[in-house]
């Protein structure tokens, strides 16, 4: 290791404290005893147990897991077109607007993704009856929309990093140009697809203000519904079910970390 | 000497038979080709352009009892009937003007606080060693992975009245009464500079991670101090990424309307929250859309100025 001077090393450590301390936090008052959040009662684990037995989370937490795998999966597979059109297919007609399209939706502000949302939607359904009903489908268009954007640009930059020598052997060698796709650049670019799945799938389930515009009542997020608990103030089984989230995220990160070391042990690829 | 031509001449017109089989594939690439581009293109024509051509009709339009709650766009007889009469209400009702002001004021603040927590950490991570470094990178990034919202949901319960951060100073007994923490502009500016830090740091660390650390030694070499080395070799060449973390950092953050809900309380101006209360609480959707429009308009030029950035960092990659 290359030493640091003592302001970037201080500069490190008020960093990383920045990041966790709320998140521990939040893990150490799930085990209060006291329904009163602020006030320390002891250890227990009742928050746990009632989350367990809370319906209407295990209800959310289902609506929203069933949509972030859909509009992953569906953000990977246009992300996936969008990248390699990007990386690709050299200058086509109208590139400077698709990847406008592309990159907008990743910093626009939620409030208005929202609301253009919606009123597509209201438009649409005025026009031809479609969608009937707001929720599962039209929460799935929105975060398919601005994840498909993430999955492009992962995609598009392990594209262009990567050599198209392989690519164009195959094609020397008489590859079929979609047999090529499938059998040579799809599996290259299989890492950065799962990552941009991943990706989709967190930036779904974390999504609020999107939803809130274009659900509609009976559909109910996870985030949503937390959104209405916490509104009212701390709340001791929104603590547990905070913990539960991290522990997961770390148990995936730790697991991912030892896999990414131990391929940098056993020599590059 | 012969026979090595021959082979070529060989492998020239195996090379020709491989390209005339592929040339008669060509009518099908032409086919995969136009199916990839289309495929995604319409989608994003249908669900993210063309919202944007409705938002701009619906603020034109005046707000009704009806479902929906807005005034069709033609009368009855077929002439048009909108009006710029939410962006007169807008422009002449100082709430907005000051609204408009305080988000762009907080959004620069919070891009300033996260480049100058940002540029340090994202330089100490790239000057690491490869296994440090991504361990730290992967520090970064977790907690990007945990909700959002109970992250924002976090810093409640170590800001406020009887939270974490005031029971630790009463109990050292540096304060007597608990700080207001909570329900301050401070309040939403933690939150801000803590969601959106890893946005600053991730770009900055891989200009940084690409630059050559020999210019600076030999800036110190040839008798430069610390600090003008940094500011005349590390500064610059550090510019792409420091562009496009600003610019991720302050888009996002000017329509933000989670963390001053949770952190900023009541009186928190912030246009995000003023666009979300007009649409759900006064349900005057034209009014709200006009609100989206100025926004939109406020952001163009972020917006393009990151375009321009990232299509520039696509061709140095290239």
């Amino acid at each position: 290791m290359k030493s640091h001077s003592r302001f970037i090393l201080s500069v490190l450590a008020f960093g990383y404290a920045f990041l966790y301390i709320p998140l521990v936090s939040v893990v150490v008052y799930s085990f209060n005893d006291s329904s009163l959040a602020a006030v320390w009662g002891g250890f227990s684990t009742r928050w746990y147990g009632e989350l367990l037995r809370n319906e209407q989370v295990l209800d959310a937490l289902f609506l929203s897991i069933k949509i972030a795998v859909t509009s992953a999966t569906l953000a990977t597979i246009l992300g996936t077109m969008s990248g390699m059109a990007l990386a690709r297919f050299g200058r086509f007609k109208g590139r400077t607007l698709f990847s406008g399209m592309i990159s907008s939706p990743m910093v626009m502000p939620e409030v208005i993704t929202g609301l253009s949302l919606l009123l597509l939607f209201v438009t649409l359904q005025q026009l031809t009856g479609w969608p009937g009903q707001r929720g599962f489908s039209t929460i799935t268009i929105a975060h398919t929309t601005f994840s498909m954007a993430y999955v492009a640009v992962i995609v598009q930059s392990r594209l262009v990093a990567m050599n198209e020598s392989l690519e164009e052997a195959a094609m020397d060698l008489g590859g079929r140009p979609l047999r090529v796709v499938f059998d040579i650049t799809l599996p290259l670019i299989a890492p950065a697809m799962i990552a941009g799945w991943l990706l989709s799938f967190t930036l779904s389930l974390d999504d609020l203000v999107i939803a809130s515009f274009v659900s509609g009542p009976g559909s109910t997020t996870l985030p949503m519904l937390i959104f209405s608990k916490v509104k009212l103030g701390v709340s001791p089984d929104i603590n547990a079910l905070a913990s539960v989230i991290i522990a997961m995220v770390t148990l995936g990160v730790a697991v991912a970390w030892l896999i990414m070391r131990r391929n940098a042990k056993s020599g590059p690829l | 000497m012969g026979r090595q031509s021959l082979d070529l001449v060989e492998a020239r017109q195996c090379c020709g038979i491989a390209r005339l089989v592929a040339k008669v594939g060509n009518k099908n690439d032409e086919l995969w080709r136009r199916f990839a581009v289309a495929v995604p293109y319409l989608w994003l024509l249908v669900f993210f352009l063309a919202p944007f051509a409705i938002i701009l009709k619906i603020s034109l339009a005046d707000p009704i009892l009806a479902q929906p709650p807005y005034s069709p766009s033609f009368d009855s007889d077929g002439s048009p009937a909108m009006s710029l009469g939410n962006y007169g209400f807008l422009f002449s009702d100082d709430l907005y003007a000051i609204t408009y002001l305080r988000s762009v004021a907080m959004a620069a603040v919070t891009t300033v606080l996260c480049l100058l927590v940002g540029f340090p950490i994202a330089y100490g991570i790239a000057r690491s060693s490869t296994e440090t470094r991504n361990l730290l990178l992967l520090l970064i990034v977790l907690p990007f992975w945990i909700s959002f919202l109970l992250r924002v949901y976090a810093w409640m319960g170590l800001m406020n009245n009887y939270g974490v951060i005031n029971t630790v100073l009463m109990w050292t007994g540096l304060i007597k009464e608990p700080l207001q923490i909570m329900y301050t502009d401070f309040a939403t500016a933690v939150g801000l500079v803590y969601s959106y830090l890893p946005f600053m740091i991730l770009p900055l660390y891989a200009t940084l991670e690409r630059m050559n650390m020999d210019l600076v030694e030999a800036a110190q070499d040839l008798g430069a101090s610390r600090t003008r080395a940094f500011w005349d070799i590390t500064w610059p060449l550090a510019k792409a990424g420091t562009i496009a973390g600003c610019l991720l950092v302050f888009i996002p953050a000017m329509g933000e309307y989670v963390i001053p809900y949770l952190l900023g309380g009541p009186d928190s101006l912030f246009i995000g929250r003023v666009l979300f209360d007009e649409f759900f609480l006064n349900r005057d959707w034209p009014l709200a859309s006009a609100v989206a429009i100025v926004l939109l308009m406020l952001l163009v030029v972020p917006i393009v100025l990151l375009q321009r950035a990232q299509a520039r960092d696509e061709e140095q990659a290239a």
